[in-house]
């Protein structure tokens, strides 16, 4: 007992070097990657959105982490968060081993130093990702891969077939023409809805010379925050939560405006509505599951990140959720016409989306005359539009 | 078996009877000390869970968030202070705050003294207890619950305006007048209630006297009544006003594209990550109440709490 003690002070001054050492280098020799896998722990606890852990308590037809706990001996307990945002502020609390992140997220996880880079070649199912999905922005730094894909989908363009009439094919029904649907428009809650506003100017406006969505400088910025603020004298009200999007168009109270593919699944049968993806292209997500640069549980992690992108598993997840899959084999397992509704795989579709990337002050198109404006002075500018 | 007991260990049991003993006798001759121990334990949680937690919120507000990783930085400064002065978004915001605050109010106040001078005055006792039990019944359900369903009234297909369209109305549908009506509602309860104790106080021989001195309703309602009621509609406004300038939930779910100072604070926790700017917000309706209850006090409405 008296032996131990010094070991343990010595060691507790060793991590607290280390942890100094760490904050003073700003995170960039931070977590190292796993060489090998040794036996499963006992638990795993997964951070992801609704719907993407499913044990059958919520419908017993739906459950791919009971054979996953069968297999591996992995105990899991799943949280669903409702926003980005949120879920970073749950990460970081430490009580998670695995999350499921969006691309306006992942880079502020890696920056932070709380996810850990990966290797690979440990997870023997991400041959089979979709090419175009691997080493992108928002999941690879450096070089370094932090996230295996999860399933990826765009954010549409629904309208009221009844009230919005011809059919559009364009964003600008929500913006420039959004004044003859005044207080019926909608528009998602969440800073990183100014790079659909980017989206729009990069089509109509090309003095701007905007490349990239995610990449505004400040005059780029305030000409998105303009067209946003105009927009907003139209809107009924915005949406962050899927539910209240689904009533809002099924009572009339919005008839026009951003929308989710599993949005437009879930509609009451009768609704008139359609969902499009505009001439301009949409922005979108490309989920990644991350791995904790603290958990107690790295080889379940690694286990959790290779059975997600089995083909099965995958199928089922992001059915499920209503997004196409991140492999090619997994529509072998979806249900017929699963991967047509959600174009997977369609590279022509896939490539006119923008898939969330969180802005950062070092301009993500590859700019290095300006600095480009950083999420928090998104987060601000969402603010003053909102008023 | 007692005996027993105590026969076993003599030594020890002597010693803590007479500890215990003294500690007895000394209570009961000291009625002071017996009161600062009753109640140190509340006084501990209110200055702990209450007053420091506000101190620290305080604080916070001095620090500063890295805008990338979102760790909070021990650096003081006043940064927050001067956004929150010079720009125009939270001067917006504050002002239609209060507005809103204001509303809702004055929104229940008028509704509340007919039903508490009712329920007080002219209601049998039968029809009295009824009253107050149907007035504390939304109470029980979920604020949530309450805040939906006026979402599905206020809405295009609602009964709002199914009740409107006959006379060439329409429903506010989700605004600022739509959050108003929500959140008076809401509050309601709270408002009465006080009003009502306020107006069983008005003894009836009073109204007696002043009709029989020749005063009409509105006289003896405006000159008697009135005054004597003011310290309980001012109890009353505390809760509305209050309850209001902290919400955040009803205007989201009734209030359209419009955002709250509670808004502000939840978008700096949640989607900022700033808390020390949200701890800077937070102080602003913490200010407006703190300046509102100064002015109530004048009006002595705090001794009838």
């Amino acid at each position: 007992m008296n032996r131990k003690t010094p070991l343990k002070l010595s060691a507790l001054v060793a991590g607290l070097a280390l942890a100094l050492s760490g904050c003073a280098a700003g995170g960039a020799s931070g977590p190292t990657k796993l060489q090998s896998l040794g036996d499963n722990e006992k638990t795993l606890s997964l951070l992801g959105w609704p719907g993407y852990a499913e044990d059958g308590s919520n419908d017993p037809a739906y459950d791919w982490v009971s054979p996953f706990e069968k297999e591996t001996g992995c105990q899991v307990t799943f949280k669903a968060y409702g926003t980005s945002d949120e879920a970073l502020n749950l990460f970081k609390s430490g009580d998670y081993d695995v999350i499921a992140a969006s691309g306006d997220a992942t880079l502020r996880l890696i920056a932070s130093g709380d996810v850990q880079p990966l290797n690979t070649d440990l997870i023997p199912n991400y041959a089979g990702v979709y090419p175009f999905l691997k080493n992108q922005a928002w999941n690879t730094v450096d070089g370094e891969t932090y996230g295996v894909p999860h399933g990826y989908g765009a954010n549409l363009l629904m309208y009221n077939t009844e009230v919005v009439k011809p059919a559009p094919t364009s964003w600008d029904v929500v913006f420039d023409k959004a004044s003859a649907y005044k207080g019926k428009v909608t528009a998602y809650d969440s800073p990183i809805y100014i790079a659909d506003a980017a989206l729009y100017l990069m089509a109509h406006n090309p003095d701007l010379n905007i490349t990239n969505p995610y990449a505004l400088d400040e005059t780029q910025l305030a000409a998105a925050v303009d067209l946003l603020k105009a927009q907003k004298t139209n809107v009924g009200e915005y949406w962050s939560d899927y539910l209240k999007s689904i009533d809002s168009f099924s009572s009339g109270n919005s008839v026009v405006g951003t929308t989710w593919q599993v949005i437009k699944n879930f509609m009451p049968e009768g609704s008139t509505v359609e969902a499009i993806l505009p001439s301009e292209g949409a922005t979108g997500w490309s989920d990644s599951w991350m791995v904790s640069s603290t958990t107690k549980s790295p080889n379940c992690a690694y286990a959790w990140l290779n059975y997600i992108d089995s083909p099965e598993a995958n199928a089922a997840a992001t059915e499920y959720f209503g997004e196409a899959p991140a492999t090619a084999d997994a529509c072998q397992f979806g249900s017929e016409g699963f991967c047509e509704s959600y174009h997977a795989g369609d590279a022509d579709y896939a490539a006119k989306i923008w898939y969330w990337t969180t802005p950062v002050e070092k301009c993500l198109d590859g700019r290095t005359d300006v600095k480009c404006t950083d999420y928090s002075a998104w987060t601000t500018a969402w603010q003053e539009i909102k008023g | 078996m007692t005996m027993n007991s105590v026969r076993e260990q003599p030594a020890t049991s002597v010693v803590r009877q007479s500890f215990a003993h003294r500690v007895s006798s000394r209570l009961y001759t000291s009625a002071k000390l017996r009161l600062r121990l009753l109640i140190s334990a509340p006084l501990l949680w209110l200055s702990l869970v209450y007053v420091a937690a506000l101190l620290a919120l305080f604080i916070t507000a001095f620090w500063t968030m890295d805008s990338f990783t979102g760790d909070i930085r021990v650096e003081w400064n006043i940064d927050n202070f001067v956004q929150l002065f010079t720009n125009s978004l939270y001067q917006a915001v504050t002002l239609r705050t209060i507005g809103i605050a204001l509303a809702v109010t004055l929104i229940d106040i008028v509704i509340a003294l007919p039903i508490a001078f009712f329920m007080a005055k002219v209601a049998s006792p039968r029809m009295r207890g009824i009253l107050v039990i149907s007035i504390l019944m939304p109470l029980w359900a979920s604020y949530l619950v309450k805040a939906y369903a006026w979402r599905s009234v206020l809405s295009n297909d609602g009964i709002l305006q199914w009740l409107l369209r006959p006379l060439g109305l329409d429903t506010p549908g989700y605004s600022l007048v739509g959050a108003a009506l929500t959140l008076g509602y809401i509050w309601l309860p709270y408002v009465i209630l006080p009003i009502y104790t306020g107006l069983e106080k008005v003894p009836q021989n009073i109204l007696e006297a002043s009709s029989d001195l020749g005063a009409k309703t509105w006289s003896t309602l405006r000159l008697i009544v009135f005054p004597m009621l003011l310290p309980a509609i001012a109890a009353g406004s505390i809760f509305a006003f209050s309850l209001t300038m902290g919400d955040y939930i009803t205007i989201n779910i009734v209030g359209g594209a419009t955002q709250m100072l509670g808004n502000l604070v939840y978008t700096n926790v949640g989607t900022a990550n700033n808390l020390p700017m949200a701890a800077a917000i937070a102080m602003i309706p913490v200010a407006i109440m703190f300046i509102y209850l100064t002015a109530v006090r004048k009006t002595g409405a705090l001794d009838n709490l």
